[in-house]
């Protein structure tokens, strides 16, 4: 499973930057991939689409809050948390 | 060109249903956010909002106004009641025909989409009532104060987001400055206070959860009003001819698009409208005394507004006060100038400077004197007031003491 939310991050990610899923890394950040706020605010819906989960992120402020959205891997490891607390 | 002044005021907002109480809950630094009472709060994740409170529109209205009118028409014809009755303007024979209306709005009959989309999406039903269309339609709220008024000359509704009613505003003023109208009644109104409305904006996340903080370093967000801000604005040598009083001068008026991003504001944008109006008013920067400012509380728009103000006026900058009333009776969205335009009457008559309220930590990038929390009392002898719309959209109106 956790492999299986990397994967789909990643797929969503890398639609949004219009980029092939091999071309974004854990390590990226969103600014390396081109992604603005606004792709940020939609990436975000699209994953808590996916997952069914409710994100806490307000785009006044990306750093409040405990979505960690400073790289791939972080972005990634916060949706795990959240799919893992939902399904506890 | 002929002057163009301001001879009568309404409003109804979070803070209070005419024009005094609001000037007073200005000067008292009160606020009108509170916890929302609509439909299904409990689906929504912003549970808070500046709603005009008490609202009960049989009293105002019989039952066939009622059937036809809108939340956002309810409020505008009862902003337009205290205005043009403060005006003591009757309109008949040719001034009937030259007045006309522009007002402002960005979402119109909202409640009405609202309820109608429940009614046939979730409850299933296949009929609804006959009025759907002219209560909806975002002229509804200018044709029927041209009705209630006998306004027949030139009448339209602007919608241009947030800066709805200063564009309306705007155009009244270069209406009446061209002598196209002798009168026009002008201002806005905004009533999405409804589940539709504040889910839309929720998806954006922009909006607080708790208070709305313009310029303050720890501000988290805007947070939405509903209500209306309703004008007389008339030529200076008609006012004076019948001895109106007289409120304040429209001197001038400026509008730029930013020709970037739908949501993103550029202070280059904002720097050519405010630069435009000064230059469109024959301003001098250092004449004026206040700024009413967009200041949605929102990082973006907060630090790019005080950027824009900073270049327009150079070194005046940090000499002039600029506050956001937003703190108080929320962002009106397309209504949002309008109300904001009291407070800068209440400067200029009553030489009363309403505050940012909720400011606790200052911003660097909003390092100007954004009159935290306490109103003041100084005389100012011209002031602006700024709206940035999504779109990129800008419009900026200066007045001045008469």
């Amino acid at each position: 499973m956790p492999q299986d939310v990397e994967k789909r991050v990643i797929a969503i990610i890398a639609e949004q930057a219009v980029l092939d899923v091999a071309d974004v890394k854990p390590e990226s950040t969103l600014a390396d991939l081109g992604i603005d706020s606004l792709g940020l605010v939609e990436s975000i819906f699209a994953i808590e689409e996916a997952f069914d989960i409710s994100v806490p992120f307000n785009a006044n402020d990306p750093q409040a809050g405990d979505f960690d959205i400073s790289s791939v891997a972080s972005i990634v490891a916060a949706v795990e948390a959240l799919v893992a607390e939902q399904s506890a | 060109m002929r002057r163009v002044v301001v001879t009568g005021a309404g409003t109804v907002n979070a803070l209070a249903h005419d024009v005094p109480g609001t000037f007073q809950a200005f000067r008292e630094g009160r606020c009108g956010i509170g916890p929302l009472e609509i439909r299904d709060r409990e689906r929504l994740g912003i549970q808070i909002g500046a709603q005009v409170r008490d609202w009960t529109p049989e009293t105002h209205f019989n039952r066939q106004q009622i059937a036809l009118y809108d939340r956002f028409t309810q409020f505008t014809l009862h902003a337009a009641r205290e205005a043009i009755g403060q005006s003591g303007l009757v309109f008949s024979d040719e001034l009937s025909l030259a007045s006309g209306v522009v007002l402002g709005t960005a979402a119109g009959g909202a409640n009405t989409w609202d309820d109608n989309y429940r009614a046939v999406y979730e409850e299933g039903k296949n009929r609804v009532h006959p009025f759907v269309v002219p209560k909806l339609m975002n002229n509804a709220a200018a044709s029927h104060v041209s009705m209630e008024w006998n306004l027949r000359g030139p009448t339209f509704s602007v919608s241009t987001a947030c800066a709805s009613s200063n564009h309306a505003m705007g155009l009244a003023f270069q209406m009446v400055r061209s002598g196209a109208a002798p009168v026009m009644v002008t201002g806005g109104s905004e009533a999405m206070l409804c589940f539709g409305g504040i889910k839309a904006w929720e998806g954006l996340r922009v909006m607080s959860r708790d208070v709305c903080r313009p310029f303050s370093a720890n501000r988290n967000g805007m947070v939405q009003g509903e209500g209306a801000g309703v004008f007389v604005f008339e030529e200076y040598d008609h006012a004076q001819a019948r001895g109106a009083d007289i409120l304040a001068e429209v001197v001038g008026f400026a509008m730029s698009s930013d020709a970037g991003d739908i949501v993103m504001p550029s202070a280059q944008g904002a720097e050519r409208a405010i630069s435009g109006c000064l230059r469109d008013a024959r301003l001098n920067p250092e004449e004026v005394g206040y700024i009413n400012a967009h200041g949605t509380g929102t990082a973006a728009n907060d630090k790019t507004e005080c950027a824009a103000v900073a270049h327009a006026f150079g070194h005046h900058a940090d000499r002039l006060m600029i506050s956001s009333t937003k703190s108080m009776h929320g962002h009106l969205i397309g209504g949002t100038g309008a109300v904001e335009m009291l407070a800068c009457l209440m400067a200029l008559r009553d030489g009363v400077i309403a505050p940012t309220i909720n400011y606790t930590d200052p911003d660097p990038e909003c390092a100007l004197d954004v009159v935290p929390n306490e109103a003041r009392e100084t005389k100012v002898e011209a002031v602006l007031t700024n709206a940035f719309a999504f779109g990129g959209l800008n419009a900026v109106i200066a007045l001045r003491r008469v």
